[in-house]
Parts: C-alpha cells; sequence; structure tokens
C-alpha cells in the first residue's frame, strides 16, 4: 500500500505525517492525530457526523482521503471553543437543548459555522437567518435524539446575535 | 430544595460540544488489535465449507476464528424470560457453525493489526453456502412459531356474539429500529489476572452483561469491569448481549491483548436488534351506544432468525399493553411469534406500544366513521374516568401486575383537545392546501389525527445508589443507568442536589461503571429517573441525615435546630455557627475525632429503592398532514404531544425526549423500513435506503407537558419519559392521513410511503 507524507494545519497547529493512500481524513484526525470529536456515523456521507471544515468549507470527512488535505487548513470541533469559554454557537447549543447523545453535534456545529461565517461575510446583515433557511441547512445531517428543532433554534439564535 | 424543576442546562453538554466526549471508538489501548466479523452473504443455507486459509496468510493478520474454535454450543440467553414460553431451541448461536439463518449472521472473526487489513482479509475468507428457501413473510402457511402467547381476560368471543355493532381492520407495522448514529463498538483489554478484562463499549445493563460474559467465560464477575463511557444514542437496541459481546472480550483473553471491534453502517442495519415488524387484526365489540364490549387483536409477529436477549417481551408487551387508557370489560391479544430468514428482533423504544397503539387508535377512528360518531367522542365515552382509577387489570407484564395507578385521561384529552384548537390544527387541517399546483395531478388533501395511550414506566425490581461527600464538598453518585443521551447525569444530580441541599453543579454522577455500582440494573424501559432516581434520592436524604448528625456532635446542637442548604449546615438564628458539607465529610473521615468508636467513617450511603409494580404515564398525540395523491407525499404540518409525567425533574430534558420520540415515530409512520428481496437479501443498508428524518421531514413539535397526576409509587412522584414521545406516532399518523385521504377503512400499512400512500389514493379514486 503506498504511502504519502502530508502537512496540514488542525485547528491552527501543523502536523507532518505519513499516511496510506485511502486512509479517510476521518480516520486519519480521530486516530493518527487524536481529534476524536470528529465523529462516524455512516462511512458513506450521509450522516454527516464526520463534517469538518477543510479551507473554511465544510466536508464529509468519511467522504475525503487524508492525502487530499495536504496543505490544507482543517478545522474540527475541538478548535471552536476560546480556551475553556465555548463558543457563542456551542453555547446557544446547550442553551436551547439542541444536543441529547451529542454523537452527531460536532458535524452540526461544524456546518453551522461554516455557514454562519460565509453569510455574515456575504451580505449586509440587514436579514437574520430565518428558521427557513436554518431547516435546510440543518436538514443536511442526522440526528437521531432531538428531533431538530432545538439545533434550529441554536442557530437561528446565533445568527440573530452575531449580526448585532 | 429547588432543584427539582429547573430547566438545568446540562452537565454533560459542555464536553459534548467541545469533542471532548468519550465515545467506544474514542477509546484505544496500547498494543490493541482490531477485529471484522465475517457475516453470513445467504439468508438461509448449509455451511459447506469456510475456508480460512487466505485470510489468516494475509497481511497484518493476527488470527481468523470461526464457530469450531469456540465451545460448542454456545448461545446467547434470554434477559427478559417470560414465565411459560421455553425458547431454548431458538437462541442464536455466538457464531454460526453449519447453518445461516439471515444475512449479516456472524460466521469468522479476523483479527489483526489494522482495521483496514482486517477488511481487505474478511473478503478472503472463502464462504461455500448450499442455498435454502428464504422465509420473508412471516405469514407463510404454514408459519415456523417459536412462540405463541395471550393475555386477556373475560369472555370477548361472548361479547362479540352479543354486540350491536362489529368492527375490525387489520394494520401491518413496517420493520425498523433504533438507529442510533454512533454504530456498536467494543474494547476489551486484559488485565494482570486471569480473566480479568476491562470493558468500554456496554451501555444499557453492563451489570447484566458482565455477569453472563463471566459465566460464558468462566471466570469470576468481579474481574471483569465495564467501564461507564458515552454512547452515541440507545434506543432499545445498543448494549444488549450480542455475538460480539462475547467475541471481542473472548479474544482478547484468548490472543492476551486488548481487541476493538467498531462496526460499518452497514453492518449495523444488518446485525443490531430490528423491531416493530407485526400484522394486526384488531376488533372491538360496541354496544348500540359507542361503548367497547371487548376487545382482540390476533398479532403475527416477524421475529426474524433467532430468540435474542429479549426473548417475547416485546409481543407480550404489545398484547398487555393493548387495552390502553380505555375501559375494556373484556380482552383478548394472542400473539405468533414467528420466525423469519432476517435479522432478530429485540426492543426499539416503546416497543410493543408503538404498534399496538397504532392498531387500536386506527381500529377507533375507523369505528368512529362506522358508528356516525366523532373520533374525540367516542374516545371520551370509552376513556377510564379519574375515578376508575388505579385500575388493576387482571394482566401481567414483564413479570408485574398491571395496575394503572393514577392520573385523569378524560383531563388530558380534553386538555390536548383545546390545545389543538387553540394552535389552529384544526383549522389548518380543513384549509385548501396551496401546493401541488402546476403538476398533472395537483391534489393535495389535508387531515388531522389523534391517538390516546397510556406508557409504562419503572419497571424494577431494584436500583441502587449510592452518594457520598468527598474532602472538596463534592458530591459523588454512582448509580446503575447509564448515560445514553437522556441526561441521566443531569436529572440524577438535581435530585441528589435537592434532596441533600447542595448545588446541582457541585454533584457528580457516575452511570453505568460496574465497578462503581455493582448492583445497577441499567438504563430501559423509562426506568431511569422513576427507580434510579429514587434510589439516588433515598441515599441523598440518607447523607443529609448523617450530615446533620455529625454537625450536630461538632456544633453541639440539637439536631432539631440545624438546617442544610447550599451545601451548608448552619444553626437556625446563628448563622456564624455553620458547617460546609466538606468540613463533615472531612469530620467523618478515619480516624477523625468526631468519628465515634466503632462508627462507621465517610459522609456517604447506599440505599436501595425496590418496586413490584410499574407507573403508567399516559398522553395523546396529534398530527396535522398534507397528503400529495400526485406524489403519495405525506408531510407532518403540525405535531402535538400531550403528556402526563407525574413530575419533570428537569421540563426541558423531557421536552427534549418527547420531541426525539415523534422524530423517530415520524420516521417509523413515513420512512423507514428493512425491507427484503425475495432471496432474503437486505435491501436498506446504507442511509440512502434506510431512510432517517432529516430536519426537513419533521415540523416543529408542541408539547403539553402535564405534572397533575404524581405517581404514587415512589418518592419523588416521577413517571418515566422515555418513551411517550413516539408510543402514539404511528396512530396519529395514519388517522391524519385516513382523515385527508378520506378513506372508509384502515390504511393497511405502515410506514405509509409515496408508492402505498399513491395505491391507497387510487384505491379511492384520489387522483382522477
Amino acid at each position: 500500500m503506498s504511502t504519502h507524507t502530508i502537512f496540514l494545519t488542525v485547528n491552527g497547529r501543523e502536523h507532518e505525517l505519513t499516511v496510506e493512500a485511502r486512509r479517510t481524513l476521518a480516520d486519519m484526525l480521530r486516530h493518527d492525530l487524536g481529534y476524536t470529536g470528529t465523529h462516524l456515523g455512516c462511512e458513506h456521507g450521509i450522516c454527516g457526523a464526520c463534517t469538518v471544515l477543510m479551507d473554511g468549507q465544510p466536508v464529509r470527512a468519511c467522504l475525503v482521503f487524508g492525502v487530499q488535505a495536504d496543505g490544507a487548513d482543517v478545522r474540527t470541533v475541538e478548535g471552536l471553543a476560546d480556551g475553556e469559554q465555548l463558543s457563542d454557537l456551542q453555547q446557544a447549543f446547550s442553551d436551547h437543548h439542541a444536543l441529547q447523545c451529542g454523537f452527531c453535534t460536532p458535524g452540526f456545529l461544524m456546518l453551522a459555522e461554516a455557514y454562519l461565517a460565509e453569510t455574515l461575510l456575504a451580505d449586509d446583515g440587514a436579514d437574520a437567518l430565518t428558521e427557513e433557511q436554518a431547516r435546510e441547512l440543518v436538514a443536511s445531517n442526522l440526528c437521531r435524539c432531538t428531533g431538530y428543532q432545538g439545533i434550529i433554534e441554536a442557530i437561528v439564535a446565533t445568527a440573530r446575535s452575531r449580526r448585532k | 430544595m429547588t432543584a427539582i424543576g429547573a430547566r438545568l442546562p446540562r452537565a454533560e453538554d459542555p464536553r459534548l460540544l467541545r469533542g471532548r466526549g468519550r465515545f467506544g471508538d474514542d477509546f484505544s489501548a496500547p498494543g490493541q488489535l482490531h477485529a471484522r466479523v465475517v457475516r453470513s452473504p445467504a439468508a438461509h443455507g448449509e455451511v459447506r465449507a469456510l475456508d480460512v486459509a487466505a485470510a489468516r496468510n494475509a497481511p497484518g493478520i493476527t488470527a481468523v476464528v470461526t464457530a469450531e474454535d469456540l465451545p460448542r454450543n454456545l448461545v446467547i440467553p434470554v434477559r427478559l424470560a417470560i414465565a411459560g414460553t421455553d425458547l431454548s431451541a431458538f437462541l442464536q448461536p455466538v457464531l454460526a457453525r453449519d447453518t445461516v439463518r439471515y444475512v449479516g449472521e456472524p460466521l469468522a472473526v479476523v483479527v489483526g493489526e489494522d482495521p483496514y487489513a482486517c477488511e481487505d482479509a474478511a473478503e478472503r475468507v472463502e464462504i461455500d453456502i448450499a442455498d435454502r428457501p428464504a422465509v420473508i413473510d412471516a405469514r407463510q402457511d404454514p408459519p415456523r412459531v417459536a412462540a405463541e402467547l395471550t393475555r386477556g381476560y373475560g369472555d370477548p368471543d361472548a361479547a362479540f356474539a352479543g354486540a350491536a355493532r362489529v368492527v375490525e381492520i387489520e394494520l401491518a407495522i413496517g420493520r425498523h429500529s433504533g438507529v442510533p448514529l454512533e454504530p456498536r463498538c467494543l474494547l476489551a483489554v486484559p488485565g494482570r489476572e486471569p480473566g480479568e478484562l476491562a470493558i468500554f463499549g456496554m451501555t444499557k445493563v453492563p451489570v447484566w452483561n458482565r455477569d453472563l460474559l463471566a459465566d460464558l467465560l468462566g471466570v469470576d464477575e468481579t474481574l471483569i469491569r465495564v467501564h461507564a463511557i458515552d454512547a452515541g444514542g440507545g434506543f432499545g437496541v445498543r448494549g444488549e448481549f450480542y455475538p460480539e459481546d462475547f467475541l471481542i472480550p473472548w479474544l482478547a483473553i484468548r490472543l492476551g491483548r486488548p481487541v476493538k471491534w467498531a462496526e460499518d453502517r452497514a453492518e449495523h442495519l444488518m446485525a443490531v436488534n430490528h423491531s416493530r415488524q407485526q400484522y394486526h387484526r384488531v376488533a372491538a365489540a360496541f354496544d348500540g351506544g359507542g361503548r367497547i364490549l371487548a376487545l382482540t387483536d390476533d398479532i403475527i409477529q416477524d421475529n426474524g432468525a433467532y430468540c435474542r436477549t429479549h426473548g417475547v417481551a416485546v409481543p407480550e408487551l404489545t398484547a398487555a399493553m393493548l387495552p390502553g387508557p380505555y375501559r375494556v370489560p373484556a380482552y383478548r391479544g394472542r400473539v405468533r411469534v414467528v420466525l423469519t430468514n432476517k435479522t432478530p428482533c429485540g426492543t426499539y423504544r416503546a416497543p410493543g406500544r408503538f404498534e399496538g397503539t397504532a392498531a387500536r387508535e386506527h381500529l377507533l377512528d375507523v369505528a368512529a366513521t362506522r358508528l356516525g360518531l366523532d373520533p374525540v367522542a367516542l374516545r371520551e365515552r370509552n376513556l377510564l374516568s379519574r375515578s376508575e382509577l388505579p385500575h388493576a387489570r387482571p394482566i401481567s407484564t414483564l413479570g408485574t401486575d398491571m395496575i394503572l395507578d393514577t392520573g385523569d385521561y378524560p383531563a388530558l384529552l380534553a386538555a390536548a383537545v383545546g390545545e389543538t384548537g387553540r394552535l389552529g390544527y384544526r383549522d389548518l387541517a380543513a384549509s385548501v392546501p396551496g401546493g401541488g399546483l402546476g403538476r398533472r395531478c395537483p391534489v393535495a388533501r389535508r387531515g388531522f389525527g389523534l391517538a390516546m395511550f397510556v406508557e409504562k414506566s419503572g419497571l424494577g425490581p431494584q436500583e441502587t445508589a449510592d452518594v457520598s461527600v468527598s474532602r472538596s464538598g463534592a458530591v459523588h453518585v454512582l448509580s446503575g443507568g447509564t448515560s445514553l443521551g437522556q441526561g441521566i447525569e443531569t436529572v440524577l444530580a438535581q435530585i441528589a442536589a435537592d434532596a441533600l441541599g447542595a448545588d446541582p453543579r457541585d454533584v457528580l454522577v457516575t452511570a453505568g461503571d460496574t465497578a462503581a455500582q455493582p448492583f445497577g440494573a441499567g438504563s430501559w424501559a423509562s426506568r431511569s429517573t422513576v427507580v434510579g432516581g429514587s434510589a439516588v434520592h433515598q441515599a441523598a436524604l440518607a447523607v443529609r441525615r448523617r450530615a446533620i448528625e455529625l454537625a450536630a456532635r461538632i456544633l453541639e446542637a440539637a439536631e432539631e435546630d440545624l438546617d442544610l442548604a447550599g451545601g451548608t449546615v448552619s444553626v437556625r438564628g446563628d448563622p456564624a455557627a455553620a458547617l460546609t458539607l466538606a468540613d463533615l465529610a472531612r469530620a467523618a473521615a478515619p480516624a477523625s475525632r468526631y468519628l465515634r468508636e466503632g462508627e462507621e467513617a465517610g459522609l456517604s450511603a447506599r440505599r436501595r429503592f425496590e418496586v413490584s409494580h410499574m407507573t403508567y404515564p399516559y398522553g395523546v398525540h396529534a398530527a396535522v398532514v398534507e397528503v400529495d395523491t400526485g406524489t403519495g407525499r405525506v408531510r407532518v404540518l403540525r405535531y402535538l404531544v400531550a403528556y402526563e409525567v407525574g413530575r419533570a425533574i428537569n421540563p426541558m430534558l423531557v421536552e427534549g425526549q418527547l420531541r426525539g420520540g415523534v422524530a423517530q415515530g415520524i420516521g417509523g409512520a413515513l420512512l423507514e423500513e428493512f425491507r427484503y428481496d425475495e432471496d432474503g437479501q437486505p435491501q436498506a443498508i446504507t442511509f440512502i435506503e434506510y431512510r432517517l428524518p432529516t430536519a426537513a421531514e419533521i415540523p416543529p413539535v408542541d408539547v403539553l407537558l402535564c405534572q397533575d397526576a404524581p405517581s404514587p409509587g415512589n418518592p419523588l412522584g416521577v413517571m418515566g419519559a422515555g418513551e411517550g414521545g413516539i408510543s402514539a406516532v404511528g396512530g396519529a399518523v395514519a388517522n391524519a392521513v385516513r382523515d385527508a385521504l378520506g378513506l372508509p377503512g384502515s390504511v393497511g400499512q405502515l410506514p405509509l410511503t409515496p408508492a402505498r400512500v399513491c395505491a391507497l389514493a387510487e384505491a379511492i379514486g384520489g387522483t382522477s
């Protein structure tokens, strides 16, 4: 099995490692680099629990090979909080009871983080995110515990507070 | 005492939000090997040959084991045995030896240094199976019946013979399951002593699994420690004792190295317990005034290839709970548990009640039409009244006598109906949909449906809790429940803090560690808040008494003059004379001068809460749906759950349980289904075919949470909340779709997939 040496940044930290060509980004993050906050729920790109940001874009880490992240800036759930202080989005998830078992949560957080960052940059902030828009976004990923309501509310609330 | 009833943020959240949760596959041990299970590709057949040589010689492979390597006749026993049924001929072997009976049945295990290498090698196992015909439909004649059981009382046949009206329907419930988002995972780490094992990944009934594993391995059970870990959802399926729960620990001992197994999603969907699939023929006899004289249900349960740890608990619960909240003078529920060549069945959240509630509540709506009554009026006429509770039904279930303990069913129905009116459900259902324009058959119809149910919760016989205060003043709770995402750590902390007079944030809960709590009975059957919580309540009260006793001694005050609040004991009227729980924990330490001779050290207590009857919460579900008769798509526009919980320890968490349950129920009512082709090949082994609902399919769920009927059976007055969100979804959605289409009879089958809805619409000319 051929191996490749790659360089990448994860949550601002640089890593150099040698991986098999077929090793997924998810397995590489979890088992080679120790970022176990990225979870695998289906390994075929449907559930989105493994969503991480690659150069700011949300990707399913189960559908990306580790070698494809060569030179990339990767963000995982471990990079959201500022020290012990939860990010506003993380705090909103707790406030709105947007998680139960918490297994899908990192994927939703990263998905929402990318979306909020992009839309905040893209428009003038006149309109806050609507519930319908949030629902469409959240429909990208699967949660088996919450029924999604809290997740939608948390994202809408974060969008609103970030635009103030 | 204010911690109970507060919408406190969850203790579990910070770690889970930061990616610091510790789920099964997050654990690793130095030198660990990985396992891959080789599964049967055939639904039914004779194993002629199993050639593992190529796999054994593959790079990075340590061992390949088959049934030949295991002790003979190794089968997994029933956990929930029901008196009068002998299932010994139908139990699942750990590895199939001569015969395979479903696609996905374990045949061999490949163990190696790397999971990718194991997966490669597993494909090199050569399997030669002589196919036999696969049984896919449990209704085939003659059926292979593993068990038959009947629950009932009175003389229903006589009642039917003398009835003014008899209404009968058929309703089939689809095959679906809990499908937690985290697949199963197990890590077994051998210790220093022969037979010593640390296990990560048994997260439902850890003590029971530990004891069974010890028996199967022939070692003392205290050599095995099951650790408390985070679990990515349970829903009944995770943590039962499966073949892998023997294989992985056994391999770790045999190979003398840690062994880890993490299943993939395809494996999960064909290996973990399936549930639900039943065929009901349910009938009611009415008098001239629409009063129920008798109820019967003839049920076929498609149990899959074997009887697993739940034995016949699901069919038994189906039959036992079927009369629900109604006054039913005579009843007979008969279930035949039929084996087929599919994945074996177990429980899934609200086992037997999702199915039975759907059948009964759909029957009532059809009956209302036939009797010319409003569905609500028909129910009002037949609900047990407040004065009729407690109501002892001459039925036993799960080894307990059924006594519907408390409540006011008509009042909750009235409240739910009022709420649907207030929220505009009826108007919405009666309005003309705007969608569908521009299509060839632009016919969308709306409908309203409701369903009422009785749940069960708080199954005993016991739960044990330890509560102790450490030198820092922190309160430790050791519970036998397990943390599956339901928020047990938060709830038990609130209960302990309330009884003890401490801040809930100072309470640390360990749930599901067999060394910390060796007498735990686990988290299932909506029992943890009721039974586990009551044990914590009693232990915390005992610690409180102990703290006051010690403080009285130290402060030289009378116990009755002392208050304990906010973690501090003080003399009433003299706040300066005070001791914190930390002070008192130190004062209770061994060699403390405050301890009397022979007095036990420590500020701690262990208490066992025993209960012989379950407590029965109840509720009403109501749905507004829109049915597109052109495409067959059903959209749930609004959904209400009205639920009596006795007392909510944390209302936010109860609402979360109910909302999450509704989402799963909508999955089962509209989307999720394990289908098989005629050869027994499973057709749903990815999330593309097995359709979990997304946010696009789940509406905001309205919740009317009632705390009007505290349970008399436990000191907290609580009833369980884990299952009431899902129990009646099948019934409510079926009734709403029937209303939308104006069907004269039953919808026939759940889930109501587009194809089925189109067929129903066509049958009544709905697309013309």
